[in-house]
């Protein structure tokens, strides 16, 4: 257990029992070559050329950067600056379907993967473009190849999927059960530990029989545990899900590999599992599509697919007077328009009526001390409040702004609609800049 | 510092009304909300206190809030702030301040300090949630000292009905060493004794403050650190404990008092180094001091320390072996 955190009604509901459906294939796909951390990747096609399914159409620019491959089989009709769904944009290839284009690239035959060394799974990975898929978006194979001088004790693999609303991990948990945990041995093997824990909310208890049923049959010799978490947000956090399994603290300001965790989310197991073992790149993932739409639904949707068509798929959106936040509700983004593609990194698509935040009113902090009770990295949200609506940056930098991970509880439960996360996102870019000046 | 309303830049706000940030979900808590429930949780003591000492105190209780109310507007007008008069705060700080006067009060000393509390204690020092002392606390202090007959004036309970009798506190009487008869501890339990309006009744006192408790507005770290160091330290030196519990105004300054939010700790170990300042105060004044009674002025003077209590008592960060502020 960690402490903090909040207990936050999920509505996981609206979506928890359909089934993953797949979106019909796109006539026209929107491909950002920046969907990850990092450096945004360089075209490696240009416009006019046909591409097919699952070609490289971005070649990494750097060491931390990624692949990019296209999600349908078509013909390139531009390269240009697009918005993205995370509020940045991006140049973007824009790919539309044509007849009779060959549906799949030719990919050659690859040994079991029980036979591959750890480099040879890490450099599958990296082909295949694949990164984070909780949110983060942080290229994975640069997680497979540990610094020297540490070590990989420990692979986690998160399925707590805390935020309110979302289902797709947990869906993906019990359709891809197998997949999931073939890709899971396989990050193990890449990395070389032996010890591996899963940890899933203990809202999603009806998974316990299902991933045990799976874990009885690896193909390698491995110590893998099921953890059962406390339904707590943010659970999910890549920190606390290590203090909750392992007691462990990452240090601040330091990565889970200093303290020897390596941290998974659920559908980057399964991309990897489908790369290393199908040869097939990240062109697709699992999200889901809930609140005011009339029919909420766990997706399988090509990288690119515009919201809007994903929107009208599920009905339309039920009211005028509403806001579209993609990502989970504590830390997602809300967004005017919906022309925007669906990225790696896209873990839902959530309509709120507009009013669940008035937030218009902002008033004074009245010292009721629920947002340090709620930090669950301990920090003290009031003050550092105070002194960041007078700009006082070096004060916030006193009191480790830095270590704040934006989980939103603060803001949350602010009685008095204080805007803390928002406020402490602008002391960080402010001391980010001071720091490269 | 700016003080008053949130002073965050225009460009920074426009920017938020274009995009709003995360997270899209709120908790239903709000400060009218935590306002106007520890209004309702004072509402037992204050039937009480009427049924004890007559509809008088109701007019006492009235003219507080609406000198409250009155002053709070004044005070923003003449310096240019958002009236802000729905959050609550004002009718709170008006029930409270009429709690801590004495049942016979003069209602003009009332509504002055009414205008002390709001004026003087809070907007001067930047309105709500900026506040170094606890309005009512503090006007209280300063009607203490500038009016110290009518501020001494009590009543026997149920005099209203034939002829008003004054009477001493138990706490003053146990000071003088009377052979006046002290009240049974029952009836002190119940609010049968002299005192004012609002801290004779323990019983009703602490059903508004297992409201507060079960609806976590407030905590029991201050509250049970202050009345546990005045029953320690009294049982100590000889006293009787419960007595030094119920004769003098410590259930409210201790549950509705000393928990305001504003003006104690921030964090649960500064809490009770607060509660535990407050009852070691407390019992000096009652036991050395001139005053036989000391609730207010102990509150008001650890009031001072919670900057310097919160500077030493932040939580420990995560991922850090320990905290320590320069």
């Amino acid at each position: 257990m960690f402490k903090g955190g909040l207990k936050i009604s999920a509505f996981k509901e609206l979506s928890k029992e359909e089934t993953i459906e797949t979106f019909p294939c796109p006539e026209k796909v929107a491909i950002p070559l920046s969907q990850h951390t990092g450096l945004p990747a360089k075209p490696a096609v240009q416009k006019g050329d046909f591409v097919k399914e699952g070609q490289v159409i971005g070649e990494p620019a750097g060491f931390i950067s990624s692949y990019v491959h296209s999600s349908i089989s078509g013909k390139v009709t531009g390269i240009e600056n697009r918005s993205l769904p995370n509020g940045k944009s991006s140049m973007s290839v824009i790919i539309e379907s044509e007849n009779g284009a060959e549906q799949d690239c030719p990919r050659p035959d690859i040994p079991e993967w029980q036979l591959l060394s750890p480099r040879e799974i890490t450099e599958s990975v990296k082909q295949a473009g694949i990164v984070g898929m909780g949110g983060a978006a942080f290229p994975t194979f640069v997680k497979l190849m540990v610094p020297q001088g540490k070590k990989a004790e420990y692979v986690l693999l998160n399925g707590c999927e805390c935020e309110p609303f979302l289902t797709a991990d947990y869906r993906v948990m019990k359709e891809n059960t197998d997949e999931v945990i073939e890709g899971l041995q396989i990050i193990c093997k890449a990395l070389s530990v032996q010890k591996a824990f899963i940890g899933i909310e203990s809202n999603k208890k009806d998974l316990v029989k299902i991933l045990q049923k799976a874990l009885q049959n690896l193909k390698i010799p491995l110590d893998i545990s099921l953890k059962i978490l406390h339904e707590r947000y943010p659970q999910g956090s890549e920190k606390h899900l290590i203090k909750s399994i392992t007691g462990k603290e990452v240090p601040s300001l330091g990565l889970p590999i200093d303290i020897g965790c390596v941290v998974f989310n659920i559908q980057t197991a399964l991309s990897i599992k489908r790369a290393v073992c199908g040869n097939l790149p990240l062109t697709e993932r699992v999200l889901t599509v809930t609140g005011l739409v009339k029919t909420p639904k766990n997706l399988r949707v090509r990288i690119g697919t515009s919201v809007a068509d994903i929107l009208s798929h599920c009905g339309g959106i039920l009211t005028d007077s509403r806001k579209l936040v993609i990502g989970g509700p504590m830390m997602g983004i809300n967004i005017t328009s919906p022309d925007v593609p669906v990225i790696k990194s896209t873990t839902g698509i959530i309509i709120l009526p507009q009013d669940t935040r008035p937030g218009k009113e902002i008033k004074p902090c009245i010292r009721c001390s629920r947002c340090i009770d709620a930090c669950p990295m301990n920090l003290v949200p009031a003050e550092l409040g105070r002194y960041a609506e007078n700009k006082n940056w070096q004060a916030c930098k006193t009191l480790n702004v830095a270590d704040c991970i934006e989980c939103g509880c603060c803001s949350y439960i602010c009685p008095s609609e204080r805007p803390l996360v928002d406020l402490f996102k602008w002391a960080k870019a402010e001391l980010r800049k001071n720091d490269s000046r | 510092m700016t003080a008053g309303n949130s002073s965050i830049s225009r460009e920074r706000e426009e920017k938020m009304n274009e995009i709003r940030w995360a997270p899209h979900i709120k908790s239903k808590d709000s400060t009218p909300k935590i306002m106007y429930t520890v209004t309702i949780a004072l509402l037992p003591a204050m039937l009480g206190s009427i049924y004890y000492f007559g509809p008088s105190v109701l007019k006492i209780i009235l003219v507080c809030i609406g000198s409250c109310l009155l002053s709070e507007i004044f005070s923003k007008k003449l310096f240019g702030r958002t009236v802000s008069i729905n959050d609550g705060s004002a009718v709170l700080t008006g029930l409270l301040f009429a709690f801590v006067l004495p049942p016979g009060i003069p209602l003009w000393i009332a509504a002055l300090g009414s205008f002390i509390a709001i004026f003087l204690v809070k907007e001067l020092f930047g309105g709500i949630g900026y506040n170094l002392f606890n309005p009512a606390l503090a006007a209280r202090s300063v009607l203490l000292t500038s009016f110290p007959l009518q501020m001494t004036r009590y009543i026997v309970p149920f005099s209203y009905r034939t002829d008003t009798i004054t009477a001493a506190t138990p706490l003053a009487v146990l000071k003088e060493n009377a052979s006046i008869q002290l009240p049974s501890l029952w009836d002190m339990f119940l609010g049968n004794r002299a005192g004012c309006i609002g801290e004779t009744s323990t019983l009703l006192l602490l059903i508004g403050a297992l409201l507060l408790l079960a609806r976590r507005i407030i905590t029991l770290h201050i509250p049970a650190a202050y009345i546990l160091t005045v029953a320690l330290l009294s049982y100590i030196s000889g006293q009787n404990p419960t007595l030094q519990i119920m004769a003098g105004g410590l259930i409210l300054g201790a549950f509705f008092m000393a928990t305001d939010y504003v003006t104690s700790p921030l964090t649960n170990k500064g809490k009770i180094i607060f509660g535990i300042g407050c009852g070691i105060v407390t019992f000096l004044i009652r036991q050395k001091g001139g005053y036989p009674e000391g609730v207010a002025y102990s509150i008001i003077f650890m009031n001072m320390f919670v900057p310097l209590i919160d500077r030493y008592t932040l939580p420990r960060k995560f991922g850090m072996p320990q905290t320590k502020r320069e």
